[in-house]
């Protein structure tokens, strides 16, 4: 399947700016399961300087700076992604979660990649109560999938989706006590679930195609990026898993990119050099090409 | 020459003799050869004059501003710094082994560096675990595989030592993110040479001078462009940092340019400094300010101490920064276990110099071991206090419910934690409290990149304390020594006149443009200046006044009309303006010492003498270099002078009113010293522009707030007078006109007299004359905005005539010509001042943070 992505920003300020850097984490990478076929950034005002990166996960990033006065700043971005629709496995490998956990621990140099998102961050660190919230689904014996599954199901009754609630500098301890937020916050938590149990998960950044309700038109820019977790089970590797929507992500979720938390791989970061005050306007159109 | 069993003696009955004590004695009991020649110069001395030399010394590095902690905090934090003058002394050939250790220790951290910022084969071979980098708050991702152009990584490293009763110096811990202290070595040793030179005549003190050199050097040779003359700068993150004095000193000792963050920005993939003649390319940055702190776009957001884009700058390769982004990771304790491995990993080699005994709690039988054996050990983090928390605890410090917690902590994370081995300091001699004692000591050795290898100051910061305690740091307290690395015999005799000298060739530096940060607190300090002496001589004439005519007070006297003129002069409403109150306005008046003695001493009160004061001084300390050295000694004095009044009970205005005459002598002091050393450039035309600037609106203020309304013919004498004593223009006035004093000549001299330096006439032509003098950018109109202000204001005052602005309303009695006159000469000036510091002193911009959040 053929998807193709339109995803502007637009930040409209109060006065001119004279000076803006910024970093773009917009360019979807290559995984197993897609392949960018086609990008394209646009930006308005026109960059001084445009330059791409890798940064420290894989992830292509672009910097670039306005050295010009602007009243308003428009990244836009076009993508088409070949989704490949690949099987999901008859059956996951039935290792119990606690020999992931071992098998990694004791490692020496081997799970490098994957040790590195074993251990929480500013955000996703434990706050009281995580471990024993976590520990219901991990309970001993089971295996790393089935309660990595029964985990999100939890999170998905037990939470409830508000937008508005949360920004993205909420801390989980606020999520977990008022049961609600948005895709971050439940990827955040059931992350911050994963590290708990010594076990390694990372935080996907990317975009998921909705469905407009049966007999309507779908309207434009409703949607939006999106957030889950990718979950390590050696044998199968990384295992999306989607929270706020109760499911392993299928061919209508397109990554862009990954890290350890949100604020490894923000979409649209910037500082501009003015104590002006801004409007943010964001539209997100995710459709299917047809071939 | 007294012998060796009165010296023997000496410091047998004040050091403890231990067993094991190695610093001061031979095997064979007798007093190492360094030591018995010192203490001969010493006693030659006698104990006396060595008492009144420490005296000097203090009085002379408190001069020099040497303080640690804040300098300007006005609940006067700052602490002088101490120095012991018995120094530390360290023989030839026992640096010949410490000096190979360190460099040794450098070259390991550089490769240690070079490999987690790069391959990470220490990882993949199992030499180090990865969670002691990962989980490191130094490590910083965005630097990972970013290609730096020098061999060598690490540019500076310093080590702090303790020597054990074994008599070795043991590595305590190490320091890469921004090593401080070689600065404060320096200066000590410039207090010794100074005051003491006589002890250096028998000993063969190697100088220090050569590591600055290196550093020099090694700085030059970082640019990745320009390097033939590279513009360097040391980036600090400014003087309320407690080692600021240090970065202004280095920045003047090695002729290097001071500055902050926001006087940085990153265009086009370089650095740039902003200065009042616009941006200029940056080579180098020598870096203090904390790495995470230092890129807000890709590192610590909320960080104002940094340069957005800095880290795109490096990555392109268009600037260097010394220690690198990323370099404080290896200052990590939990490194010292796995450090022999690491040396055998790419020397092949044993560590030459022992590191104290440390546990890393990341593995479950040295968490154990630590658990068991808090109360043995020190606990301390892998990483340094991050805002104020403290990283190290002596486990024996703690209660047992603190322990307990402690405990928690470190199973919770024990990746963070490391238990460190207490050794016993060897105590060696000090001079403490005017006596021969025995002090614990700690030595900080310093180290700078040259060609592929490290140059190590033959010397360093030892710093002691008579506790035995292991933790010994600036911000703790401690008193320091100079360390004296003694040469051996075939080297050259380093006479002390030549203990500072350096071999910097003068033909380097070069002119470089005013930073429009330093521009704008020369502006301040002029307008401080300015601001502090006008005050002080308007509320002393107010108090004279009051003091003078002591009679009840009347609503048409002039007493209300001067006391609301120091209110309104010196902004610090509602003052004498209480008028809602009729109690408490009768009170006011009736007693109004009260309220004058506030707005002289109240430092808390915005507008008030000690409020200015203070503003004054944190002005002339963020441009601490641009100073000559006398001018520091005006200061301090001025300071202490003023603390004492303000100590004082109040009660006597007559002194009051003598400690302000004190006060301005002292600020026309301040002002001789800087028109006698301050070069006529850039900046003294800008710090001149602040001071003329400050002293116009004094005078329209002061003109305005006394002649809102004509008075009664004894009412007006009484306030010509005070306003010609308040400016202190009443013997040119007599001497100028010969004739009793009246309004229309009262306004000629002060306002029109284009001769005299105190007029508006005469200071807005000067302000004229600076601002034209401003650089201009290219495509401006024939005159830029301020300009056209100050022109006009300069039209106003040629065209005014005294007779006709004296002329007042016969109805309402007020001076209407006079008042309208003044209020546009006010905002023509106001938009003036406000116009140049917007286009010249570009760095007080304000950063913002721009995020997406839509989520679903």
């Amino acid at each position: 399947m053929l998807y193709s992505v339109e995803h502007t920003t637009r930040y409209q300020y109060h006065e001119q700016v004279s000076l803006c850097h910024n970093i773009a984490a917009l360019a979807p990478r290559d995984t197993d399961k897609q392949i960018c076929k086609a990008f394209k950034l646009i930006i308005t005002p026109s960059p001084e300087i445009l330059e791409e990166y890798v940064d420290f996960y894989g992830n292509k990033l672009y910097y670039f700076v306005i050295e010009q006065e602007h009243e308003a700043l428009t990244v836009t971005v076009k993508s088409q992604i070949e989704r490949i629709n690949k099987e999901a496995p008859a059956s996951y490998p039935k290792q119990s979660w606690e020999n992931v956990r071992d098998l990694i621990q004791a490692s020496a140099g081997e799970f490098i990649e994957e040790r590195q998102f074993i251990h929480p961050t500013e955000i996703t660190v434990a706050i009281p109560g995580i471990k024993k919230y976590a520990e219901q689904s991990f309970v001993t014996g089971k295996s790393m999938f089935d309660a990595v599954i029964d985990l999100i199901n939890r999170i998905h009754t037990d939470f409830t989706f508000t937008t508005g609630f949360t920004t993205t500098s909420t801390p989980l301890s606020v999520v977990m006590k008022e049961k609600k937020g948005v895709c971050q916050d439940f990827a955040h938590l059931a992350i911050s679930c994963m590290h708990a149990m010594g076990l390694p998960a990372r935080y996907v950044s990317g975009y998921i195609e909705t469905l407009p309700p049966e007999g309507k038109e779908k309207l434009a820019g409703v949607d939006a990026s999106h957030a889950w977790l990718s979950v390590f089970i050696p044998g199968a590797g990384w295992v999306d898993f989607d929270p706020t929507n109760n499911k392993i992500p299928d061919e209508q979720y397109i990554t862009v990119g990954w890290g350890r938390d949100y604020f490894d791989i923000v979409p649209l970061k910037g500082v501009i050099m003015s104590s002006s005050r801004h409007e943010l306007s964001v539209s997100v159109d995710v459709k299917r090409v047809e071939e | 020459m007294p012998d060796q069993t009165a010296i023997h003696s000496l410091l047998r009955q004040t050091i403890p003799a231990l067993e094991t004590y190695k610093e001061l004695f031979s095997d064979d009991n007798t007093i190492r050869p360094d030591w018995q020649t010192f203490f001969s110069s010493l006693h030659q001395l006698g104990y006396k004059e060595l008492q009144n030399r420490t005296i000097d010394i203090l009085r002379l590095l408190k001069e020099n501003g040497v303080a640690y902690n804040i300098y300007n905090d006005p609940s006067g934090q700052s602490r002088p710094w101490e120095l012991d003058p018995i120094p530390q002394l360290i023989a030839a050939n026992e640096w010949e082994t410490i000096n190979a250790g360190l460099v040794q220790r450098a070259e390991l951290f550089n490769l240690l560096l070079k490999d987690i910022y790069g391959p990470q084969t220490l990882i993949k071979n199992g030499v180090i675990p990865q969670e002691l980098i990962y989980l490191h708050p130094g490590f910083i991702r965005s630097c990972v595989n970013i290609k730096l152009p020098s061999s060598q990584h690490l540019t500076l490293y310093a080590a702090d030592m303790a020597r054990g009763n074994d008599g070795r110096l043991w590595i305590i811990s190490d320091r890469t993110q921004a090593p401080s202290g070689s600065g404060y070595a320096l200066e000590n040793r410039f207090a010794m040479s100074s005051v003491l030179p006589e002890l250096f005549s028998s000993l063969n003190v190697k100088r220090l001078s050569p590591y600055f050199d290196s550093l020099q050097h090694a700085l030059t040779s970082m640019a990745p462009h320009n390097t033939d003359n590279p513009r360097i700068v040391i980036l600090t993150p400014g003087p309320d940092n407690e080692t600021y004095f240090e970065h202004s000193y280095l920045a003047a000792y090695l002729g290097l340019t001071l500055v902050q963050g926001n006087d940085l920005m990153v265009k086009d993939n370089y650095v740039w400094l902003k200065t009042i003649d616009g941006l200029e390319k940056v080579d180098v940055i020598l870096r203090r300010v904390d790495d995470i702190y230092c890129d807000p776009l890709e590192l610590k957001s909320d960080s104002l101490l940094g340069v957005p884009g800095l880290v795109q700058a490096v990555r392109k390769g268009n600037v260097a920064i010394a220690n690198p982004l990323g370099s404080s990771i290896v200052e990590n304790p939990g490194f010292v276990p796995f450090l022999p491995a690491v040396a055998k990993h790419f020397f092949d080699k044993e560590l030459i110099m022992p590191t104290i005994a440390t546990w890393w709690c990341g593995q479950p039988t040295e968490m154990k071991y630590v658990v068991e054996n808090l109360k043995k050990l020190v606990v301390r983090k892998i990483f340094r206090n991050v805002a104020g928390v403290r990283s190290t605890v002596d486990g024996a410090s703690l209660s047992a419910k603190q322990s307990e917690e402690l405990i928690r902590q470190i199973k919770a994370n024990p990746y963070l934690y490391t238990g460190q081995e207490k050794i016993n300091f060897s105590p060696i001699p000090s001079w403490l409290d005017g006596k021969l004692q025995a002090a614990h000591s700690l030595f900080r050795g310093f180290l700078v990149s040259h060609s592929d290898s490290y140059v190590t100051m033959p010397g360093g910061l030892t710093r002691t304390t008579k506790e035995s305690s292991f933790i010994i740091s600036n911000q703790l307290g401690g008193i320091s020594k100079d360390t004296w690395v003694l040469a051996s015999g075939d080297e050259d005799e380093q006479p002390v006149h030549l203990q500072l000298a350096s071999d910097i060739s003068p033909g380097k530096i070069h002119k470089r443009s005013l930073p429009s940060h330093t521009a704008e607190n020369l502006f301040w300090v002029g307008r401080y200046t300015e601001r502090v002496i006008n005050n002080a001589r308007l509320q002393r004439t107010v108090m004279q006044h009051i003091l003078k005519n002591n009679k009840p007070f009347t609503n048409e006297g002039s007493e209300i009309i001067l006391l609301r003129a120091a209110t309104q002069c010196t902004y610090t409403f509602p003052g004498f303006f209480e008028e809602n109150d009729a109690v408490k306005t009768r009170e006011l008046y009736t007693n109004p010492w009260k309220e004058l003695t506030d707005i002289l001493y109240n430092e808390k009160r915005n507008g008030s003498l000690s409020y200015n004061l203070t503003l004054l001084k944190t002005a002339v300390y963020g441009v601490r270099n641009f100073w000559a050295q006398d001018t520091w000694r005006v200061l301090l004095q001025m300071e202490e002078e003023w603390n004492a009044a303000k100590a004082s009970p109040h009660t006597d205005h007559l002194r009051m009113i003598s400690t302000m005459d004190a006060l301005n002598t002292s600020m026309f002091a301040f002002l001789g010293m800087n028109r006698e050393s301050v070069r006529r450039e850039q900046g003294w035309n800008i710090m001149d522009m602040g001071r003329k600037l400050e002293q116009s609106l004094y005078i329209i203020g002061l003109l305005q707030s006394v002649f809102q309304n004509k008075q009664e013919e004894q009412v007006e004498h009484e306030l010509l007078e005070s306003v010609m004593i308040a400016s202190q223009s009443l013997i040119t006035y007599r001497y100028t006109y010969r004739d009793h004093l009246q309004l229309p000549l009262v306004l000629e001299l002060l306002m029109l007299d284009n001769n005299y330096p105190k007029s508006l006439a005469y200071l807005i032509k000067k302000i004229k004359r600076y601002v034209s003098d401003l650089p201009k950018e290219g495509k401006e109109l024939p005159l830029s905005a301020h300009q056209r202000f100050i022109q006009e204001a300069d039209s106003l005052l040629k065209l005014a005539d005294a007779n006709t602005l004296a002329q007042y309303d016969k109805t309402s009695k007020e001076y209407v010509q006079l008042n309208k006159f003044l209020d546009k000469l006010y905002s023509l000036l106001s938009d003036t001042a406000m116009l140049v510091s917007k286009t010249y002193f570009k760095h007080s911009q304000t950063q913002k943070q721009l995020f997406t959040a839509n989520l679903i």
